[in-house]
């Protein structure tokens, strides 16, 4: 393993930083005026680090070749499939945002550089593989996240959501570094691989303490049940094109780094952490499910569906064998179609004025004023909840099938019950726009960007994905196998 | 017509309707369903008339291995063949009847209905577990739909109500498919129809089979959903709601619980048998005491959905062939006393029996529809009810007279709220006025009517028709039950008769 290997291995992480520090220059001598190209060049760019990290993923790489300096960091296939669905929502975030901003006259041209870099710190986190690695993308994803939260300045709520991000993610972080250090101490490594040989013979009391933080740490990144708190109200203070952000890419981010933390680093201590998972996973189903059915704010809601959906791919989790990694990963990639389709039609929402609607009742009788716009997000309503032949319902089926194929029929029953409840406010949505009487609060026009990626995504989510999943399938059962190759 | 792909065809004729209905306006929407409403009926025509009788088990099979994990699967036997015709046959009727009474909203309204058409004809035809399980939720996103926003007053309860319960059935019948595959390592439903689970797993997965099943039938106690959906729907949504996608539950009984699970299905027949019973008696009652027309015929559908499932659960031919009857019977017979009931709420908006009377003066031909629709739902000989009731009641007789005896009760009470609500809308004085002035059926009603009427007293005077073709699938059904069945309590036994003169001469001895 030499130097010019590694460098070679990290080309779209190189391709970011650079490009991200020198959009940086652009922005600091070219001003806000200079925002709407900034945005063009960093949209480019991801689409760019896209295709380097598509080889890894169609050429299925995984073992010893893919891992850089020193078994630090890994470019495998998992990677890249995480990496290709960051890039992507980050693209996406920023192909919507800049009409948002613009028309609040807050663009500034530090919002496409920092979304940069937020995707710069997802992709290390997916492709970490020792502990340090994993904490320096965690946190270089979540400054900028923080950041990002609060960038509507003279904007009360968005500054309340920045705060509370803050505030919350560095407790995480110190109860995600705890754990760390406990682990560290226990087994006297920070590398995965380490790790895994370290405790073949069994959790010691410590180590198994240091899985419950870490696990802690990244559930509260991941927003699972009860670490949840912060979500509906960050999502909902934050600005919508930056809730959009939070709500696809670092989920893809978190998710692939608990991915690798519990199957790579605890792969075979799986017993220890299972138990954890399935709570983690029914707790959120019901709590995601439960606490959606109150909300008038959509953005609330769509918190409370992260908050759910993420409970149904931590299933997949705890099944806890490359079955369960493949079809979370096909999960996600259905999640992430889901939720930019979800927020782009929300953003899609304004008044005679402009403004962003928010309140669910605001959204009454739209199939009549809107019936394009409508039709988009019943779709997207009916897929999250899971109602064949949506695409929805096939990343559900996929985690339970491996549920139940890993013999946790208890599980399976109860989260699919569950699922029920969660079916109940996706409906009330459905309701409010089909059987109200027009309330003709949905007046404004959006632009064509905005209508390409919600037709894209209702496309993609609509019986016709069924035609993807022989290739989708074998995308992610080869990213998964990558990720059980390593250990 | 081997090799082309007619099951598809069929599936794709009203799914393009569908969409090309979403971008037209009122009228022409209108045509476009009928003719791919009136398109797909043909083609079950030449589904009919190619279907080999006797034949293979499996005709028209198409299989493409397209999508990962399951497959596009289609193939139908007699059974499904029959279903599938039930359904093309009423789906024309539905949007005459939806013709003028749909003013708002009428592409979307022809589109959902199309769709509807689409994932019923799927859901028979399947092959695939999943893909059966796929067209069989997702007709719920349409009928949501259309009681949501066609409905009456209470619309929004019995759409959420419709939606919920029949979800929270369904998704327990989806863990135990997916164990189902994981065990068999197939999804092909044919050759999961002769595998053999172990009993002690076939208990749990019959129980969560009969929780979607029970629900889509719908079985008493979990009935409450269809009088509130019925009563909120459109007429043309009551009739295929009673028409055909009540008949879901019945095909699944049949297609899935008996032949994957016939232990299972034996050690709980007593519970269908209760259950049954008690639908029968309770929801006949219920109906009698309705003041609304639609409710009434919705609660008539429970009972008559109870004599379904007792025939089937009679395990022998008789029950299962009788079954069949019932649904097909059912279908026809409650669509048209929908479409009726429809023909005169158009007129006065009104559901309420005691709004109406003496028609049969002012309506002579609507008198003469109704009442043999009427006799048709009591079961009169020489009507398709009758004959599928008969031989359900005699399939049941052979297993279990008391449960013959209590089901057969509901005839009587089914001839007691038919005859009462005839009565009162169709006899009696001319009490209201605007109920009077009413005109007798037009030209598109009597097209709606007279089909289903013939199609009535075909079923009723010449069954075999309709029994040929699922006569061989019955057989096969009934073969695969023998295992499991149970004993019967009647036990006719051939008596010998005495010869007359032995007795009296042992008569004369003893004295």
């Amino acid at each position: 393993m030499d130097w010019s290997q590694s460098l070679r291995l990290i080309a779209p992480e190189e391709t970011l930083s650079i490009a991200g520090l020198v959009l940086l220059l652009i922005a600091a001598w070219g001003g806000d005026k200079a925002s709407r190209l900034i945005s063009i060049l960093a949209v480019a760019v991801l689409v760019g680090a896209m295709a380097l990290v598509a080889p890894a993923l169609c050429g299925q790489a995984m073992g010893p070749d893919t891992s850089a300096f020193f078994g630090q960091f890994r470019a495998d296939a998992f990677a890249s499939y995480a990496k290709i669905l960051i890039y992507l929502s980050a693209a996406a975030t920023l192909v919507i945002a800049p009409a948002f901003f613009e028309r609040l006259g807050a663009m500034r041209a530090e919002f496409p550089v920092l979304v940069v870099f937020a995707a710069l710190g997802m992709g290390i986190m997916v492709s970490a593989t020792d502990l340090l690695t994993l904490y320096i993308g965690l946190e270089m994803n979540s400054l900028a996240a923080y950041v990002l939260a609060a960038f509507l300045r003279t904007d009360g709520r968005s500054a309340e959501a920045g705060l509370k991000y803050f505030v919350l993610g560095a407790l995480a972080s110190g109860i995600l570094l705890f754990g760390m250090s406990l682990t560290y101490g226990f087994t006297g490594t920070t590398s995965f691989s380490g790790i895994n040989a370290a405790v073949a013979g069994g959790l010691s009391h410590g180590a198994l303490f240091g899985v419950i933080f870490m696990l802690a740490g990244l559930s509260f990144k991941i927003s699972a049940v009860p670490f949840h708190m912060w979500t509906p109200d960050v999502y909902e203070g934050a600005p919508a094109p930056v809730t959009m952000f939070f709500a696809s890419a670092p989920k893809v981010a978190a998710l692939g780094l608990t991915m690798r933390v519990l199957l790579d680093a605890f792969g075979d201590q799986a017993q220890a952490w299972q138990q954890i998972v399935v709570f983690l996973a029914l707790a959120s189903i019901v709590v995601g499910a439960i606490g959606a059915i109150g909300q008038k704010n959509i953005k609330r809601l769509m918190a409370y569906s992260s908050i759910n959906n993420v409970g149904f791919m931590l299933v997949g989790l705890a099944a806890a064998n490359q079955q369960g990694a493949a079809a979370m990963l096909f999960y996600l990639t259905i999640y992430v179609a889901m939720t930019l389709g979800g927020f782009v039609a929300i953003l899609m929402l304004r008044d005679e004025d402009g403004n962003t609607v928010e309140d669910i009742a605001s959204l009454a009788g739209l199939s009549r004023t809107r019936p394009g716009l409508a039709l988009g997000l019943a779709i997207i309503m009916f897929s999250l909840a899971g109602i064949p032949p949506l695409f929805g319902f096939w990343g559900k089926f996929l985690v339970f099938q491996a549920a139940v194929d890993a013999g946790m029929m208890p599980l399976a029953a109860i989260g699919f019950a569950a699922s029920v409840i969660g079916a109940f406010y996706y409906l009330k949505v459905v309701k409010v726009m089909y059987f109200d009487e027009p309330a003709d609060v949905v007046k404004g026009e959006s632009d064509v960007w905005h209508k390409a990626i919600l037709a894209v995504s209702c496309l993609f989510i609509s019986p016709l994905g069924y035609l993807l999943t022989k290739w989708l399938g074998g995308l992610a059962a080869t990213a998964a196998m990558a990720l059980f190759f390593a250990s | 017509m081997s090799g082309f792909p007619i099951l598809s065809l069929m599936l794709a004729v009203p799914l393009i309707g569908a969409l090309a209905c979403l971008f037209l306006e009122a009228k022409a929407a209108r045509s476009v369903a009928l003719i791919a409403t009136l398109v797909d009926f043909a083609l079950g025509v030449v589904l009919w008339m190619n279907f080999d009788v006797g034949g293979a088990q499996w005709q028209f099979t198409e299989r493409l291995e397209i999508f990962s994990g399951f497959s596009w699967a289609l193939g139908i036997d007699g059974i499904a063949l029959l279903l599938i015709m039930l359904s093309v046959f009423l789906m024309p009727i539905c949007i005459g009847a939806s013709w003028n009474s749909i003013e708002k909203r009428v592409g979307e309204y022809m589109a959902a209905f199309l769709l509807v058409e689409t994932l019923m004809i799927g859901v028979f035809a399947a092959q695939d577990i999943f893909l059966f399980y796929m067209f069989f939720e997702a007709g719920l996103i349409p009928m949501y739909l259309i009681i949501g926003i066609w409905g009456g007053t209470d619309r929004i309860y019995a759409s959420y109500k419709f939606f919920l319960y029949t979800l929270l059935g369904s998704v327990l019948m989806l863990v135990a498919m997916l164990w189902m595959v994981h065990t068999a390592g197939t999804t092909d439903i044919p050759t999961l129809m002769a595998y053999d689970f172990d009993p002690h797993a076939q208990t749990w997965l019959w129980l969560a089979f009969f929780a979607s099943f029970a629900v889509k039938m719908p079985m008493w106690p979990v009935h409450t959903w269809l009088p509130a959906a019925h009563v909120q729907a459109p007429t043309g949504g009551s009739v295929i709601l009673a028409g055909v996608l009540l008949k879901m539950g019945g095909y699944g009984f049949i297609r899935f619980s008996l032949p994957m699970f016939p232990e299972a299905s034996a050690y709980f027949a007593p519970l269908v048998w209760g259950l049954s019973m008690a639908a029968v008696v309770i929801t006949s009652l219920i109906a009698i005491v309705q003041s609304d027309m639609k409710k009434l015929i919705a609660y008539s559908s429970v009972a008559h959905m109870a004599i379904v499932t007792i025939g089937l659960f009679a395990f022998n031919t008789q029950g299962l062939e009788g079954s069949m009857l019932v649904m097909l019977s059912h279908g026809l017979v409650a669509g048209a006393l929908f479409l009726c009931v429809g023909v005169i709420y158009d007129r006065l908006h009104t559901r309420e029996i005691s709004r109406y009377g003496g028609l049969a003066i002012n309506m002579p031909r609507y008198a003469l529809f109704l009442l043999l629709f009427t006799m048709a739902s009591i079961g009169l000989p020489g009507t398709s009810g009758f004959v599928g009731e008969f031989l359900s009641l005699g399939g049941i007789y052979q297993v279990s007279t008391w449960a013959a005896l209590i089901c057969t009760t509901g005839i009587i009470l089914g001839a007691a709220y038919m005859l009462y609500l005839y009565r009162r809308v169709a006899f009696g004085d001319q009490n209201n006025a605007d109920a009077a002035a009413m005109p007798d059926l037009d030209l598109r009603e009597l097209l709606m009517v007279v089909p289903l009427g013939l199609a009535v007293l075909w079923m009723g005077i010449y069954p075999e028709s309709f029994l040929a073709p699922m006569r061989a699938d019955i057989a096969a059904l009934d073969a695969r039950l023998a295992r499991a069945k149970p004993v019967g309590d009647s036990a006719p036994t051939i008596g010998k008769v005495k010869p007359a003169h032995e007795e009296s001469v042992a008569h004369g001895g003893s004295h």
